[in-house]
């Protein structure tokens, strides 16, 4: 139909549903990138916002059947890929995309949903040393949940083989991948609490991809983990993989190889530690008895010989008569020394000896006191010496010395430095370095000529 | 629980032994002591050893009740 081709009157709802079937036909499948904003999820379950940038912004809806397979949850503010198709919401008027998938810009969602989760967890409080259960102190018998066809199972088996560990393992078979794992995984955890069939539970699998692993950081997992009453030991992939099951369990084995031996470690510790002790056992108890035999054979020995006996009490007669005869010398001794220390320390505090020692201070001090004036005399002295110096400088004695001579008028005395004062016939005295001369003025030559 | 009991038993074991190697008890005492830890020892061992190494799967059946059957592996 060509619309516009004649007058046709169109009714809004024939031109919302005419608009929609451009929109859809052109823009069956995109990709957009944006950014979410005012984003709700009623109790409905489908997921309404809006994808914008810095110019345009544009509504989003995501069903809930496409919601189920969000891995990770979306917040106001997150970048997004997604993938949908166009379409108009009629009642409205409002054109939007039908989001079929999304995932975060930037990081692969998996790995957003790993950090969402452990942050949840982690506020809630799960992965709290407190919570931690302590390992069985005599390990007997060992759950595992894991495949029954895994590596895992072969690991863990081959090394309780190889120890000769007298235990009893009940595997408890799951599936570690795919659709449902986690909650296969959880379910046994719980079934294991509730038969109390064992001491302690190994969880995990062995190495794989992110997505292979995916089951063990599902919070179903790690909810099942936290309620357990019987303690966890989580042993997932490799070293480096860390999953959300290992931070709540109550202890965490780098492979499953390692989980066994350490569920092992404490029995062999027993079996060493009970060896030791049994070995003390018999030696303490023969040590007491050769001790008390040899005391027996002493006694008897005396007993067979009273003369033995007399000779022993004799020489102690002996021995503790010469040590009185001893300890009285050794008293005058000490006595005599005391008293000669006594003595000396009186003869050093006589007054002589005192007086000698008052008089040796002041001779000190007396010839410090002499020195100290010679000192002075000798500074003021300098002081003097330069000053003089200072002064012959200064003196017009020193520049007659040089070849200067004064003139003075006789008529009164003037000292002259301008020829011009003068007259013929004035009388000077011409004064030099030694001695002076009458001179008369012969003539006046003019400072200018 | 047994391994209450192991450990209850391993704790007077090691008392015993402390008590021998103080020296002060009489020779009666000293043999009671020692009967005493021997007892404890030969117990403690044999729970250690009770247990065979066994390995078994546990099987969930359809009404929900569970039955344990000996795991095979292949090389067993």
């Amino acid at each position: 139909m060509d619309i516009f081709a004649e007058k046709t009157i169109l009714t809004v709802s024939r031109l919302t549903s005419l608009i929609r079937g451009v929109l859809e036909e052109n823009f069956e499948q995109l990709w957009v990138e944006g950014e979410v904003s005012n984003l709700s999820q009623p109790s409905s379950g489908h997921l309404y916002f809006s994808l914008k940038d810095s110019g345009a912004q544009i509504r989003c809806v995501m069903f809930k059947g496409a919601v189920k397979n969000l891995k990770f949850r979306l917040t106001d503010g997150m970048s997004l890929i997604l993938r949908g198709r166009m379409s108009v919401y009629d009642q409205r008027g409002e054109y939007q995309i039908i989001c079929e998938y999304l995932e975060p810009a930037g990081i692969g969602s998996l790995q957003l949903a790993f950090t969402q989760l452990k942050e949840r967890l982690a506020l809630e409080g799960l992965f709290d040393e407190k919570h931690k259960r302590p390992m069985p102190f005599f390990p007997q018998r060992v759950g595992v949940v894991t495949s029954a066809s895994g590596a895992a199972i072969h690991d863990i088996l081959n090394i309780l083989k190889r120890r000769f560990a007298s235990l009893e393992i009940l595997i408890y078979p799951v599936r570690v991948q795919g659709e449902g794992a986690s909650l296969e995984i959880a379910r046994a955890i719980e079934d294991m609490n509730r038969l109390k069939l064992v001491d302690v539970m190994i969880v995990g699998r062995g190495g794989g991809s992110l997505e292979d692993l995916w089951s063990f950081n599902e919070e179903a997992v790690a909810r099942a983990v936290y309620r357990s009453a019987i303690p966890v030991i989580s042993a997932v992939g490799h070293e480096t993989d860390w999953t959300i099951c290992d931070y709540v369990a109550d202890l965490r084995a780098p492979t499953p190889s390692a989980a066994a031996e350490l569920v092992i470690a404490s029995a062999d510790q027993l079996r060493g530690q009970l060896d030791a002790l049994s070995h003390r056992l018999q030696l303490a108890v023969e040590t007491r008895i050769a001790r008390l035999q040899a005391s027996v054979d002493g006694m008897r020995r005396l007993l067979q010989n009273p003369g033995t006996m007399l000779g022993h009490l004799a020489q102690r007669v002996d021995d503790l008569s010469g040590r009185l005869d001893f300890s009285l010398e050794n008293l005058t001794r000490r006595r005599r020394e005391y008293f000669t220390r006594l003595e000396s320390s009186l003869l050093h505090q006589s007054p002589s000896v005192q007086a000698d020692q008052l008089r040796q201070k002041i001779n000190y001090l007396s010839s410090q006191a002499e020195r100290q004036m010679l000192l002075k005399l000798e500074s003021v002295r300098q002081v003097f010496v330069s000053n003089t110096a200072r002064l012959d400088v200064l003196s017009p004695l020193s520049t007659l010395s040089r070849g200067y001579s004064i003139a003075i008028r006789k008529s009164d005395g003037k000292v002259l430095n301008d020829a011009g004062d003068l007259v013929a016939g004035d009388r000077l005295d011409l004064c030099f370095n030694k001695g002076k001369a009458a001179c008369i003025v012969e003539e006046v030559k003019s400072v200018n000529s | 629980m047994a391994t209450e009991k192991f450990e209850t038993s391993l704790k007077k074991l090691e008392e015993v032994v402390r008590r021998l190697e103080g020296g002060s008890l009489t020779l009666e005492d000293s043999l009671k002591a020692f009967e005493e830890g021997v007892k404890h020892a030969s117990f403690c061992s044999k729970k250690l050893d009770e247990a065979e190494r066994r390995v078994e799967v546990l099987l969930k059946r359809k009404d929900g009740s569970f039955s344990r059957e000996p795991f095979e592996t292949d090389d067993k």
